[in-house]
């Protein structure tokens, strides 16, 4: 292998890389956009759900349950009914997503000792929220029931002080369950996999269309110098989305990054020459480029986006699929990422993802510099 | 010196189809050679399978003493091709395609500079250095592809169609080049499907239907291939003339020529006798019958009319037994 010729042949690719401005614009615009988008649209946040209350009862005990969903953020009464007609009315035309109804009698059964219902109405099309929002009643609904007894008890004479039982819950590496914390780190992922894919996926395909392959492989350049010339400026160009993917991520939207810097980029790297000898190899093989591009969406944007564990948690997949899995190398990369930046943990627990990592990454470009023929 | 090009029983078969018939033969070193043949006959994928880009499905062939299957990388080293299609970088400057060459060919740091601007002068590029090379011209963007093939000096020169698609004038400016590279001592491998560029070469094979017809200088092949002398006739209905002609006894050939009548006949005296009389009791006017120097169009009009006799033969003879 010969630096001057993989030199040449890098110089070259920048040069047509930064010629084409339509492709670097969308190249560099393209991931900033969607971690926008995804940002703000895949919010699996649930609050201000919108509640509905039928209130049959309107006693001052009925009233105080009521007035629990009145100050919680997760919650927004925005009405009041007297007919269950109307809740189901709303329901169907999606103007509520919860309502609460409360059956005559509540009152003087929770006096009595008797023991009360509730009823929480959810609408389960939006299966997340709807899960969400009866943890939520649930919850509100037992502590309520809690400080009744420990009232009916004080008042009998017997006095408990405090809660018996108190379960305080804290929730690492995101404190506030806030989504995007965890979308951000899985979204990087998943979008360099795609940029890498199709930035490379093009680039033989297009000397094979352009005949300029013909002049090519008829010089002494090595498969090697070849593919090695032309992966450097792909890197170099993804390792470039990478850090304005991070600085969006982080001063944008706030994304903690708790890890090393280092460690980051690295893995990164590691990454990246995977992904992009990914492209090269569906390149070779393609040898046109809308059947090249094709498939990189095919190959790499769907499993990266599916099967990563992105969206959904592998440890729910069918035994195949969670099978699959291992060959998506964004799933190792979504792992790494989400480390290193919620849980800011090191080599010592992400070694084996990016042991896995690099033996992805040396697999495929074996594979693409055995697959390529320098012959028509 | 051994000969630059050795070629023996090359044949290349895509499918069901033979490109290439058991070609067999050699070029000198410092000669043109020249290669010609209509489009398809296999031309380009001899070519091909020469610069090591293409795999011969049979046969041996050893360019500068290297091995066509074996000694690959030696033989690009040591040679220039440019491709029927103009393969350089159209989005690239023209200076940043030289640079680029010069560095997969890895031309020595002491020589670069010197051999980029010679490749500008060569191309008649010097202004044009920054231009994109997109906009060029298709004759300075064949004379630019030809500098680049040239960077690393290599010992054979390969030439695909070089001239196809270029005006007149510029065709006759690069068979100029082609002519002083070879005063150099590189040997050119030139194929092409124009009649009037073969005169240029120092020799020349005819290849047609996948099959290497005939091999030998130009005039060579304007006398010692061709069966007969070629009369040429004037005559008021030329078309007519080659169709009366044809099938009296003693001619071979009768072809239209603009608008005169090329006759191939076996012997030159009886011919013109012959045409003579038949013309004249059909009434059509001769002005002039003389016996001319045959052009290559000529000896190639005839040889491949004798090959597809010969085929036709061939079938006969098959479905007969």
């Amino acid at each position: 292998m010969k630096i001057r010729r993989i030199r040449a042949v890098t110089r070259k690719e920048w040069k047509q890389i930064i010629r084409d401005t339509r492709s670097l614009m969308l190249s560099l615009g393209i991931p900033m956009l969607l971690i926008v988008l995804f940002s703000w649209a895949l919010k699996l946040d649930v609050s201000n759900i919108k509640t509905l209350v039928l209130d049959r009862d309107k006693t001052s005990t009925s009233r105080a349950y009521i007035e629990r969903f009145a100050h919680i953020e997760y919650f927004s009464i925005i009405g009041y009914t007297d007919k269950y007609s109307e809740i189901i009315g709303c329901i169907d035309a999606g103007e509520v997503k919860a309502a609460i109804v409360i059956p005559k009698g509540f009152g003087a059964d929770l006096k009595a000792g008797r023991g009360a219902e509730v009823q929480l109405i959810a609408d389960g099309t939006d299966p997340l929220t709807a899960q969400v929002l009866v943890g939520y009643v649930s919850a509100i609904t037992a502590v309520f029931s809690q400080e009744y007894i420990l009232q009916a008890l004080s008042r009998a004479g017997v006095t408990v002080g405090k809660t018996p039982l108190d379960a305080q819950v804290r929730v690492w590496f995101n404190p506030e369950l806030e989504s995007k914390n965890f979308i951000i780190p899985g979204l990087i992922a998943v979008i360099m996999m795609v940029i890498a894919g199709l930035l490379t996926s093009l680039t033989i395909a297009r000397e094979w269309e352009r005949g300029t392959m013909e002049q090519l492989i008829s010089t002494p350049v090595k498969v090697s110098e070849l593919l090695i010339g032309k992966l450097i400026p792909y890197v170099e160009l993804g390792l470039i989305d990478f850090v304005l993917a991070l600085l969006v991520g982080t001063l944008i939207f706030g994304v903690p990054l708790k890890g090393s810097i280092l460690l980051l980029f690295v893995m990164t790297i590691v990454f990246l020459v995977g992904a992009m000898s990914l492209g090269l190899l569906i390149s070779i093989v393609a040898k046109k480029q809308v059947l090249a591009s094709q498939m990189a969406i095919l190959i790499t944007f769907l499993p990266a986006f599916i099967m990563s564990g992105f969206v959904f948690p592998i440890s729910n997949m069918p035994l195949v699929l969670k099978a699959i899995t291992y060959l998506v190398s964004a799933r190792y990369f979504v792992t790494i990422l989400k480390g290193i930046f919620l849980k800011g943990v090191g080599v010592s627990i992400l070694w084996a993802e990016g042991i896995l990592l690099l033996v992805f990454t040396g697999v495929i470009l074996m594979a693409a510099l055995r697959i390529f023929k320098k012959e028509l | 010196m051994e000969d630059a090009v050795v070629v023996k029983d090359l044949t290349r078969v895509f499918g069901d189809f033979v490109a290439v018939d058991r070609v067999s033969f050699s070029v000198k070193r410092g000669e043109i050679f020249g290669f010609l043949g209509p489009n398809g006959a296999g031309k380009s994928t001899t070519i091909r399978m020469l610069n090591g880009i293409l795999m011969p499905t049979s046969g041996q062939a050893h360019v500068l003493g290297f091995d066509i299957y074996t000694q690959v990388d030696r033989i690009k080293e040591n040679i220039g091709y440019m491709s029927q299609k103009f393969s350089l970088y159209d989005d690239l400057k023209v200076i940043e395609n030289i640079e680029f060459y010069g560095g997969i060919y890895q031309v020595a740091k002491q020589k670069r500079q010197q051999r980029y601007e010679w490749a500008l002068r060569m191309a008649g590029l010097t202004d044009k250095r920054e231009a994109i090379t997109g906009a060029l011209a298709v004759g300075w963007k064949q004379r630019l592809a030809l500098g680049c093939a040239l960077l690393h000096e290599p010992q054979v020169l390969f030439l695909d169609e070089p001239t196809s698609g270029v005006d007149p004038k510029s065709r006759r400016d690069f068979w100029d080049l082609i002519g002083e590279i070879a005063d150099r001592g590189t040997t050119v491998f030139v194929t092409t499907h124009y009649m009037d560029e073969a005169e240029h070469c120092d020799r020349l094979g005819l290849i047609y239907r996948a099959r290497l017809i005939t091999i030998g200088t130009p005039e060579e092949l304007k006398y010692g291939s061709m069966p007969g002398t070629v009369v040429e006739v004037e005559a008021s209905d030329p078309v007519r003339a080659a169709d009366l002609v044809r099938n009296v006894n003693g001619v071979l050939e009768a072809a239209v020529f603009g608008a005169n009548l090329h006759v191939v006949v076996r012997d030159k005296k009886e011919g013109i006798r012959t045409i003579s009389r038949v013309l004249a009791g059909a009434a059509i006017e001769v002005t002039s019958i003389r016996p001319i120097e045959p052009s290559l169009e000529d000896v190639f009009v005839s040889l491949i009319r004798s090959e597809d006799l010969a085929d036709e033969n061939g079938a006969r003879d098959a479905a007969g037994s």
